[in-house]
């Protein structure tokens, strides 16, 4: 029997984790993210995990990075001024191929911003965030159920594709409670890393096995030795400039994305078959957009709701089609214009855009955006 | 040539490795690697730990569970690695600019924690590997490339630090001394809690051309002619020690390590072994 709970959405994705096995957490407190790290610090020692307060964000993401090296899923949980804290120890992770989940909790910045009101403004820094080139996958779910969900798909990715995953929620989801109906254990599925299973003298932790292309992954103290790096390395892990091996590393790095691209990309949509108008909007957003979208169409008016679960890779085929068919896009987000920008790039001009930006701390109203419809309507 | 056992524990699949000729970092290295093996521990239980720098590139050439992290950040990668696994012996490999610029932090606060980590802190008074430049223990005077009319910058003494902050463990010697930075690092391994091994080591390349130590040897000669040991420091005046190191065991003292408290924490709680 599925059980219900009534949960903020913080708590939300800390019970996602630890449903999907996560067992090791790294943090630094930050508004509005801290009751994640509250959670854990409850949840983890009573469940044969390890929580630990570290004295930044910096050592949050690096402890975590360690508990994964030895063997734990981990996570670590921040907002706005702690994920730019953290990009340095993403790009490791990045490079060094260890599963992580890293959840940002957005706030309104630049700088200490609005620690207590909501904002999108960091899509694009969770793409491009840390320097240099690698895949991004990215969650961002819109309600406290999704949030319980999003976390285990993100552990099942982070250990799958051996990188780190992000979720990107919102202050107002973060601090709501909704019911969530917690699913069976045997309802969804959990993937753990997959291990090396040759003789340690001759593991290479970076050479891909033929059949998927990922490489499996050992941890320390289980019999494996093997090195770690942030340099560019080979398939030993040692550090490489060699452009042979420099290329087929960035490449494997970011084919294990884009090669997978159509198991990790998921959205939402609602109304689209005969829209001739799509509202795209993401996380909190889109729950005042889909209300628009609702009144529009008791209106008689056609209009469709278009809801990237996964930012990153964008769901860019899917909308470039349904696009194509409506001919017109409204896009609001809280921030002066990010994902509008991965919304051109995915329809070719095939559709007009209304970017609609909004950035005071506040949701955008539904009579915001029903204005806005009616106004592309016309 | 160093002992059969120390040779198997060199990844010679590594090597060339990148140390200039002469340089120290080798010399604390052999020692790292016969303090392990006189301690007992194995290859495969054992993590080599560190940052960036010239120091931070020993993990490479050691066939241990090795990670080479972020330039200042290792012992906040390690002390997740410990926590997760409190059976791995883990050595933290360090410069001083890795542990006390950029590093300093987390150098406190794995102090603090008492973790069961032990710190190698390889002392050359300068960045190495970025080319000469001045570092938090650069000595007064001393010449770098950001410093070229001489470092105005108080130094740290990495051992105060380290004692002030809570480790239970310190120790400082110099790689004139090889048989003693093995001894220091074996009572650190064995050390439960934090410890933090000194090591005052040359970089006559970048350190030593500017500040008249251009070989290794002269730098060995003015190690030797310089240090002095605890004892015989404690009865010397503050004018006499000027510009001297004083070499010795600092702090051995009992406190109770962190992964043993997260233990007792979870039998305190009750937690499950789910
Ligand atoms: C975030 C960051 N800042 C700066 C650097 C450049 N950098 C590399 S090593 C180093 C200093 C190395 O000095 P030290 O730690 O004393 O080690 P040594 O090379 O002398 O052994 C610096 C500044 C870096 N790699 N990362
Ligand atoms: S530059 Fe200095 S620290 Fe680096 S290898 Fe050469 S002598 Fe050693």
């Amino acid at each position: 029997m599925p059980r219900v709970e009534f949960w903020q959405g913080n708590a939300s994705i800390a019970q996602g984790a630890l449903a999907a096995g996560c067992r090791f957490f790294g943090g630094y407190p930050i508004t509005p993210s801290s009751e994640i790290a509250e959670v854990m610090a409850a949840e983890l020692p009573a469940h044969n995990g390890r929580f630990i307060q570290m004295e930044d964000e910096i050592a949050g993401i690096a402890a975590a990075i360690g508990g994964s090296v030895a063997g734990f899923k981990a996570m670590t949980a921040t907002s706005g001024p702690g994920f730019s804290l953290k990009q340095e120890n993403l790009g490791l992770a990045y490079m060094a191929e260890i599963p992580l989940v890293v959840v940002d909790v957005m706030r309104g910045g630049p700088s200490t911003g609005l620690p207590t009101s909501i904002a999108q403004q960091d899509v694009m820094q969770a793409r491009w965030g840390t320097h240099g080139d690698h895949a991004t996958i990215a969650y961002a779910p819109s309600s406290v159920q999704e949030c319980f969900e999003v976390a285990i798909k993100a552990f099942n990715m982070a250990e799958r594709f051996r990188q780190p995953v992000l979720i990107m929620s919102d202050e107002v989801l973060g601090h709501m409670r909704e019911k969530v109906v917690v699913p069976d254990r045997e309802t969804y599925t959990i993937v753990n890393r997959k291990k090396p299973s040759c003789a340690p003298d001759v593991f290479m932790p970076y050479k891909p096995d033929p059949e998927d292309n990922l490489p499996p992954m050992a941890s320390f103290g289980d019999g494996y030795r093997w090195h770690i790096t942030g340099l560019t390395h080979n398939e030993w892990g040692f550090p490489t400039n060699c452009p042979e091996e420099i290329a087929k590393k960035t490449a494997r790095l970011m084919d294990k994305v884009n090669a997978y691209r159509d198991d990790i990309v998921e959205f939402e949509t609602e109304s689209v078959e005969d829209a001739r108008i799509i509202v795209v909007a993401f996380g909190s957003v889109a729950r005042t957009a889909l209300s628009a979208v609702r009144m529009a169409r008791s209106k008689g008016l056609k209009v469709g709701y278009f809801r990237p679960i996964v930012l990153w890779p964008f769901p860019d085929r899917e909308l470039e089609a349904l696009a194509e068919k409506a001919g017109k896009l409204i896009v609001p987000e809280l921030n002066y214009g990010q994902m509008v920008n991965e919304v051109e790039r995915s329809v070719h001009g095939k559709a007009g855009i209304t970017q609609m930006s909004l950035v005071n701390g506040e949701l955008f109203q539904p009579s915001e955006i029903l204005e806005k419809i009616e106004e592309v309507a016309r | 040539m160093p002992r059969p056992e120390v040779m198997s524990w060199l990844r010679k699949r590594f090597f060339p490795h990148l140390w200039c000729p002469g340089c120290g970092h080798g010399i604390i290295m052999h020692a790292i690697l016969r303090a392990l093996i006189d301690s007992g521990k194995t290859k495969e239980q054992t993590v080599i730990a560190s940052g960036i720098g010239c120091s931070s590139r020993m993990p490479g050439y050691i066939d241990a569970c090795t990670i080479h992290t972020t330039h200042g950040r290792s012992l906040a990668f390690a002390t997740g690695i410990k926590l997760a696994n409190p059976e791995l012996t883990i050595v933290d490999v360090m410069g001083d600019g890795d542990c006390t610029a950029i590093g300093g932090n987390h150098f406190i606060h794995a102090c603090r924690r008492n973790i069961g980590i032990t710190a190698v802190v390889m002392n050359n008074n300068i960045y190495g590997m970025t080319g000469g430049q001045a570092s938090p223990t650069t000595p007064l005077g001393a010449k770098a490339t950001t410093a070229p009319y001489g470092a105005i910058d108080p130094p740290f003494d990495v051992c105060k630090l380290a004692q002030g902050a809570g480790a239970t463990y310190v120790a400082r010697t110099t790689v004139a001394q090889p048989v003693l930075c093995e001894q220091y690092i074996k009572n650190g391994i064995a050390n439960r809690g934090f410890s933090v091994i000194e090591i005052l080591t040359n970089c006559h390349t970048q350190f030593g051309r500017r500040n008249n130590l251009r070989t290794p040897v002269d730098n060995l000669n003015f190690f030797k002619k310089n240090s002095v040991p605890l004892a015989k420091a404690q009865g010397m005046t503050p004018a006499d020690l000027e510009g001297k190191i004083v070499t010795g065991e600092f702090v051995k003292r009992e406190a109770p390590e962190y992964t043993d408290l997260y233990r007792s924490l979870v039998e305190r709680i009750g937690g499950d072994e789910r």
